[in-house]
């Protein structure tokens, strides 16, 4: 699936809720749901420090396509974590770099992303475009 | 405070009547800052409508009043805190300017390399920060007092950082993490039989208890006028007269001076010479309206309201397994941090958003504080008189509900 079709099934699921309480259970969900990361990987060059929460972030490299594997000590933000690695994670690094998230906003998590929350997230999707570019520069 | 009574006073708080997500609103973070009433918030259209003008300097009508009205609320402010003359309040942006204009001022006069500092474990970072920068310009030594499980200050451990190289000492009232009312009473004594002065960082203070400077015999006390009801970007400086004349000017400029010539310039009187520039007249005039307003209702009772409001939430958060309460202090502010095991702050936070409900979570800059107690923050709620039981009972029941999402 391209990246665009992965942020709509999002959209979708989301869409279900009406109660602001559901969707946060769902992306709770998600966050309980992601594969965790072992601690050799929570490295402090992996880590991506906010004000209020930590992220960490790793990604490897493999037939031409970026993996990305993460974790976070706020669930809430592994929920975040988890949809931002199942929308980006394996796609080739032009895809990432040229992806527009507009899932973030559709499904109403901007207030998650936006600079002043400094929960690691906004770091998070700069390192992952970061990584991108640095995969791509590798390739060229 | 009975319920008529607290009625009325939310009357005066349109904020209160705001929606969140649908949800009656529910304010527990006046410990980041106060909601307004209705009377600051006309004083200062009232002030811009009808007395705005330049001050100190204009000859004509308007020019006088909005003069008479900046030095009537620098009155109002001294009688506030019990000063005993006008001249000793200086009107600055708020608490971190206050501490930046004596760090740095103090610092210039009476500090040199090997003195030191002494400033305590539970501070917020705006009284840690411009005394580490003091400290690194003169290097100087900063000296921190410890602070115990139950979020007290260890006195002894203080009495015994004072030596001959104590230059200044300065500490929280009131801690903004953990609610801790500190003996500054004591702690002044003690640097005073040492000759040391001292300032009080009264943010967390002014709100919730009345402060007596001449009682205490501080040297300097602070406060922000947004934590007080007033607006945000004014903020008082009380100093002994005999310290504010004995420090350099913060800033340079107008308003400041007495007379300039490019051979050498003369500086005001107090309170003036360290008031540089246009000062916040109307700021000044509305946080008067707000310590008229709080003193109209009285700091005892609000003390013994609000303390009714956080023994009451104490009690029923403990409803809540595995909850712990974050400092402990036998004399406590309005201030209750929390955290519950194996639940991070910000979950608990962004959810209790969703239901309407304002806390803080995080390390509340102070971070030294969390690394006392080995935590990377807490969810505080903090309350204010306008709050009442039935919010508390609301707030009870939402957290078991996120707690019970979250586990």
């Amino acid at each position: 699936m391209t990246i665009n079709e992965l942020q709509d099934e999002m959209i979708e699921q989301f869409s279900q809720f009406d109660d602001w309480m559901d969707k946060y259970a769902l992306l709770i969900d998600m966050g309980n749901s992601l594969e965790p990361l072992e601690n050799e990987y929570k490295t402090p060059q992996n880590l991506i420090e906010g004000c209020q929460s930590r992220v960490w972030l790793d990604a490897q490299m493999k037939d031409g396509k970026i993996y990305f594997r993460g974790d976070s000590d706020a669930v809430l933000v592994k929920g975040i974590v988890y949809l931002l690695i199942h929308v980006l994670s394996g796609h080739t690094p032009d895809e990432i770099l040229n992806a527009d998230l507009y899932c973030i906003d559709k499904i109403g998590l901007r207030e998650h992303l936006s600079p002043t929350r400094s929960n690691g997230l906004v770091a998070m999707l700069k390192q992952m475009k970061m990584y991108a570019l640095a995969f791509k520069s590798k390739q060229e | 405070m009975n319920k008529e009574e607290i009625e009325h006073i939310r009357a005066d708080f349109p904020i209160l009547n705001e929606k969140i997500y649908n949800k009656d609103l529910i304010y527990f973070d006046n410990a980041a800052t106060t909601q307004k009433p209705r009377c600051v918030v006309e004083k200062i259209e009232y002030a811009y409508f009808h007395l705005n003008a330049n001050i100190h300097r204009g000859v004509h009508y308007l020019s006088l009043k909005a003069t008479e009205a900046h030095e009537a609320a620098r009155l109002i402010a001294a009688k506030f805190l019990h000063a005993e003359k006008k001249e000793e309040i200086v009107f600055t942006r708020g608490t971190t300017e206050s501490i930046n204009l004596v760090a740095f001022s103090f610092g210039e006069a009476f500090c040199s390399a090997g003195d030191e500092v002494v400033i305590s474990a539970m501070e917020h970072h705006s009284n840690i920060v411009p005394w580490q920068m003091l400290c690194e310009r003169k290097a100087m030594k900063l000296r921190v007092i410890p602070v115990s499980e139950n979020g007290e200050l260890d006195m002894t451990a203080y009495s015994s950082l004072l030596n001959k190289k104590t230059r200044i000492v300065s500490v929280t009232h009131v801690s903004n993490v953990l609610g801790s009312i500190n003996p500054v009473k004591e702690i002044i004594q003690i640097a005073h039989e040492k000759n040391i002065p001292v300032l009080i960082d009264g943010a967390q203070a002014v709100p919730h208890l009345a402060v007596d400077v001449q009682e205490l015999d501080a040297d300097f006390y602070v406060f922000s006028g947004h934590k007080i009801y007033g607006p945000t970007g004014i903020g008082v400086l009380y100093g002994k007269e005999k310290w504010l004349n004995a420090i350099p000017p913060y800033q340079g400029g107008g308003e400041m001076i007495s007379t300039v010539t490019f051979e050498k310039t003369t500086y005001s009187e107090l309170p003036f010479k360290f008031e540089a520039g246009t000062p916040d007249y109307v700021g000044s005039t509305a946080l008067a309206e707000a310590l008229r307003y709080v003193d109209q209702i009285g700091l005892d009772k609000i003390a013994a309201y609000e303390n009714e409001l956080l023994r009451y939430a104490e009690q029923r958060l403990k409803e809540i397994e595995n909850i712990h309460i974050i400092g402990t202090a036998k004399n406590k502010s309005s201030v209750l941090s929390f955290l519950v095991d194996g639940i991070h702050p910000y979950d608990i936070g962004m959810l209790l958003d969703k239901l309407g409900i304002a806390v803080r979570t995080g390390h509340h800059c102070a971070q030294p504080i969390m690394d006392v107690y080995g935590i990377p923050g807490t969810v505080r709620a903090s309350f204010a008189f306008y709050n009442t039981k039935e919010e508390i009972d609301r707030f009870t029941e939402a957290l078991k509900k996120v707690v019970n999402m979250l586990k």
